[in-house]
């Protein structure tokens, strides 16, 4: 790039920018009162909106001059909806699991009064002599955003939010470099695909940057299809301008002209905000034609996914956007000789693209300092399950499993005993105690028979049945598999059938060696990642919970007393009060009758096993019992009619 | 099918005619294209199948293989409300299967169907992203969290009272005219 035009563009972004701090300044800076509603699909499904709308009713009443700014989600599912509160005078201030009741008082006593109504208070969010800040927690403390710095604390639909907290200078910076020192940068930082697979971003962009050909495209994959995992929803959600900037600088790298930004439909909200994002950069020239008045060009449009989770994978996924069946395809051809529209194609996933902007501000030996030798930079998690501070999590890589669960999350809730921890998703595999204390990086974890994946991770406690876990997963790599491959399309139909004789209590000896067999050729008999790795949750859950299986098929029994073909609810007559009938009205199916001495028995034919009796009896009796095998369970007979 | 559901069913097809002539008749598009329909009517009926494979030039299997190979896309009309019960790992986990059941024995109906009466659908989803609040169940655009089976009853008996009040108004009004 000549001089001139470097002078242009850095003139160019500078009032952009002065723009941006001027109207952020606004919000910010004077002795203006503003509420952050964390509005993201978690925060809505915890009833975001009817906070939001006691906050306007209670300021309208109070005639208090605040501002409520919708922003997206900080990670912190646990604690939903979460608002901050940034009154001058005070640190902003952190609440959690605000109710519309809660709104009203914050309004009436810390607006409207000068009282930060401490018994709701998580935190502050900066240092101040008052109020404890939320750093002081591990859940806080112990993470390292690099990708989601800005997640949770910027209104998502407004550019110059993201702008005046220092967004697309990195493009800015970019656009003045040679693509060669951008590629020599991201190769330097040794950032690795956060898909799962984990291969270089840096050699990726450099095959494409290679190739001759022209009408070159960059795909952002966002077709999350892993359940449990939702990171990417959440990044789009809530900072979709650094993925796009993510995209833009891969673009300019790479020497593409048009991009695309592959989302599940089933992430309605995030559609919604990115294409808003696309227009909303597009309108201040960060995007289109002469971006930023340089000679180049992007295109960038969203594409639909319409749920079908094997087009994660990079050939499958193209081949939807073309309108076929998604249907892997051998590689090589690698898409980056030939992808979308037999083009060359870089399809890099939400986080990866998320990581760029960071690294060319500060330099690809800054996240090279960050996480583990091989595995640079953070990780994102999704920790579900039965954890106590659910959500996501972003950790510098090599952070061990053991503090991931139990420092930074808070443990297993309910005094229960942890007992596996499902990494990976449906390609993944369950890790047990013994391997809590295995450095959480791509390497690591592949060799401890899990793998790094997009990050989903399901916490067990010990009344999780490892088979039925195993089942699970292969119900839905079974139903996901496109069908190309023998192996993969009969062989995980014949996997579940097992697995659901075995949990039904019709497993045979044999079984396991079977398991075994047919894993290993399913594993060598397919093409792509969802065939090789399908088997995965079955191979792990023998290897480390073999005596689960034993007692599954020779003793017919579930010792966490999850199958339900294989446990029995009764209620114990020494137990259960006369004329108490709390269990009663509970049972969906009208199984608990009354005995000859008014006390209460279940019904075993008609019983479903919900464990809704189990809840509803009042503590003090304590009469429902739970055992595997079902013979355990006494047999009481309905007293005759009348 | 009633006179009132074959005059709608025309009004769709005419409609789906119109918004075919909007696109251009290459492959690419077939996805939006079917993408729109399930979006406005809730379901690709096969007759609108046959309609985008002539539009596109394309042999009807071809886009009924395309169609039925993406979860998105379902083929009979949905009920008046939708019910979607997550059975992501982390619902699985917490029982929802269990809340699946219920849904299914209450309503007589099993996921994937539509009840006699298209007040009700059910269908299972694999994750909506809301794993933190699991078990989870989504019906028509509200997501209720922690879902428990008897609260399943009382979702579902909401929505009868509702609809037994509105009934009740329309006759009153009815009845004073």
């Amino acid at each position: 790039m000549n001089l001139k035009s470097k002078e242009t563009l850095i003139d160019v972004f500078a009032s952009i920018k002065t723009e941006a701090e001027k109207r952020f300044g606004k919000i910010k800076g004077d002795s203006n009162q503003n509420i952050f509603i964390g509005m993201a699909t978690c925060g809505l499904a915890s009833g975001a909106i009817e906070v939001k709308r006691a906050f306007e009713e209670a300021l309208a009443e109070q005639k208090i001059n605040a501002r409520v700014i919708s922003v997206g989600c900080l990670g912190h599912c646990y604690a939903e909806p979460l608002v901050i509160i940034d009154k001058p005078g005070f640190p902003p201030i952190l609440y959690h699991n605000v109710t519309p009741g809660k709104a009203n008082l914050l309004v009436k006593a810390f607006l409207r009064g000068d009282d930060p109504v401490f018994e709701h208070v998580l935190g502050a969010m900066e240092e101040n002599e008052l109020i404890p800040t939320v750093m002081e927690f591990p859940r806080f403390n112990q993470e390292k955003r690099v990708v989601m710095g800005k997640c949770g604390l910027i209104d998502p639909e407004d550019i110059y939010q993201y702008i005046a907290q220092g967004g697309y200078s990195a493009l800015a910076k970019a656009l003045t470099l040679d693509p060669e020192q951008i590629i020599f940068e991201v190769l330097e930082s040794g950032l690795r695909g956060r898909g799962g697979a984990g291969f270089l971003t840096g050699k990726k962009w450099q095959f494409v940057e290679d190739a001759e050909e022209k009408g070159k495209f960059v795909i952002c994959n966002a077709d999350e299809g892993d359940p449990g995992a939702y990171m990417d929803r959440a990044i789009l959600e809530s900072n979709p301008h650094q993925v796009i900037e993510g995209i833009a600088i891969c673009a300019y790298a790479v020497g593409a002209k048009r991009a695309i930004v592959y989302v599940r439909a089933e992430y309605p909200l995030a559609v919604k905000i990115v294409q808003k994002a696309i227009e909303q950069a597009r309108e201040l020239g960060l995007l289109g034609k002469g971006i930023l008045e340089t000679q180049f060009d992007l295109d960038v449009t969203v594409f639909q996914g319409s749920g079908a989770f094997v087009c994660g994978e990079e050939t499958a996924l193209i081949r939807s956007i073309q309108g076929q069946r998604g249907m892997p395809q051998p590689r090589p051809p690698y898409p980056a000789q030939t992808g979308l529209w037999g083009k060359p194609t870089v399809i890099n996933n939400v986080k990866t693209l998320a990581s760029i902007p960071p690294i060319i501000e500060k330099g690809g030996k800054w996240l090279k300092g960050i996480g583990t030798k091989k595995s640079p930079g953070t990780a994102i998690f999704s920790v579900v399950g039965n954890i106590v501070h659910a959500g996501l999590v972003e950790i510098p890589m090599g952070v061990t499993l053991r503090s991931l669960v139990f420092d930074i999350c808070g443990g297993v809730p309910n005094q229960k005993r942890f007992k596996a921890v499902q990494i990976g998703g449906p390609s993944g595999g369950c890790l047990p105690e013994q391997f809590l204390d295995t450095p959480i990086d791509f390497d690591s974890l592949t060799e401890a028979g899990a793998m790094m994946g997009s990050g989903g991770m399901v916490v067990m406690d010990e009344n999780a049945c490892m088979i039925d876990v195993a089942r699970y997963f292969l119900d839905f790599t079974q139903h996901e598999s496109c069908g190309k491959c023998t192996f993969c399309r009969i062989g995980t139909k014949h996997l579940l059938d097992t697995l659901e004789r075995i949990t039904k209590g019709k497993g045979r000896d044999g079984d396991i060696e079977l398991l075994e067999d047919l894993s290993i050729d399913i594993k060598e008999g397919s093409l792509c990642g969802l065939g090789k790795t399908a088997p995965n949750p079955v191979l792990t859950t023998i290897e480390y919970f073999r005596d689960e299986y034993e007692a599954h098929i020779q003793e017919k029994r579930c010792p966490a007393m999850m199958c339900r073909e294989l446990t029995a609810y009764y209620i114990d007559l020494d137990k259960c009060a006369r004329g108490c009938d709390a269990c009663v009205g509970s049972c969906p199916t009208e199984s608990i009758f009354t005995t000859r001495d008014r006390k209460k028995a279940i019904d075993q034919t008609l019983c479903v096993k919900c464990g809704e009796c189990m809840t509803a009896c009042p503590s003090e009796y304590d009469a429902v019992r739970k055992v595997s095998p079902p013979e355990l369970a006494p047999k009481i007979a309905r007293p005759e009619e009348g | 099918m009633n006179l009132s559901a074959r005059t709608e069913e025309k009004v769709m097809f005419d409609h789906i005619a119109s918004m075919l002539r909007t696109y251009e008749k290459k492959r690419e598009n077939l996805m939006a294209i079917l993408q729109e329909i399930q979006g406005k009517y809730g379901y690709v009926a096969p007759p609108a199948l046959q309609m985008v494979a002539k539009h596109l030039g394309l042999s009807s299997c071809e886009v009924y293989g395309v169609a039925t190979f993406y979860n998105q896309f379902r083929f009979n009309p949905p009920g008046k409300h939708q019910i979607r019960v997550c059975l992501g790992t982390a619902c699985h986990v917490r029982g929802g299967d269990i809340i699946l059941e219920n849904f299914e024995r209450k309503l007589e109906i099993k996921a994937g169907e539509t009840t006699p009466d298209r007040e009700f659908s059910i269908d299972r989803v694999a994750c909506v992203g809301c794993c933190a609040l699991a078990p989870v169940a989504i019906v028509d655009d509200t997501v209720y969290g922690h879902m428990a089976p008897s609260k399943v009853e009382g979702v579902i008996l909401g929505f009868e009272i509702e609809k037994e009040r509105k009934e009740r108004e329309k006759q009153d009004s009815e009845s004073q005219e």
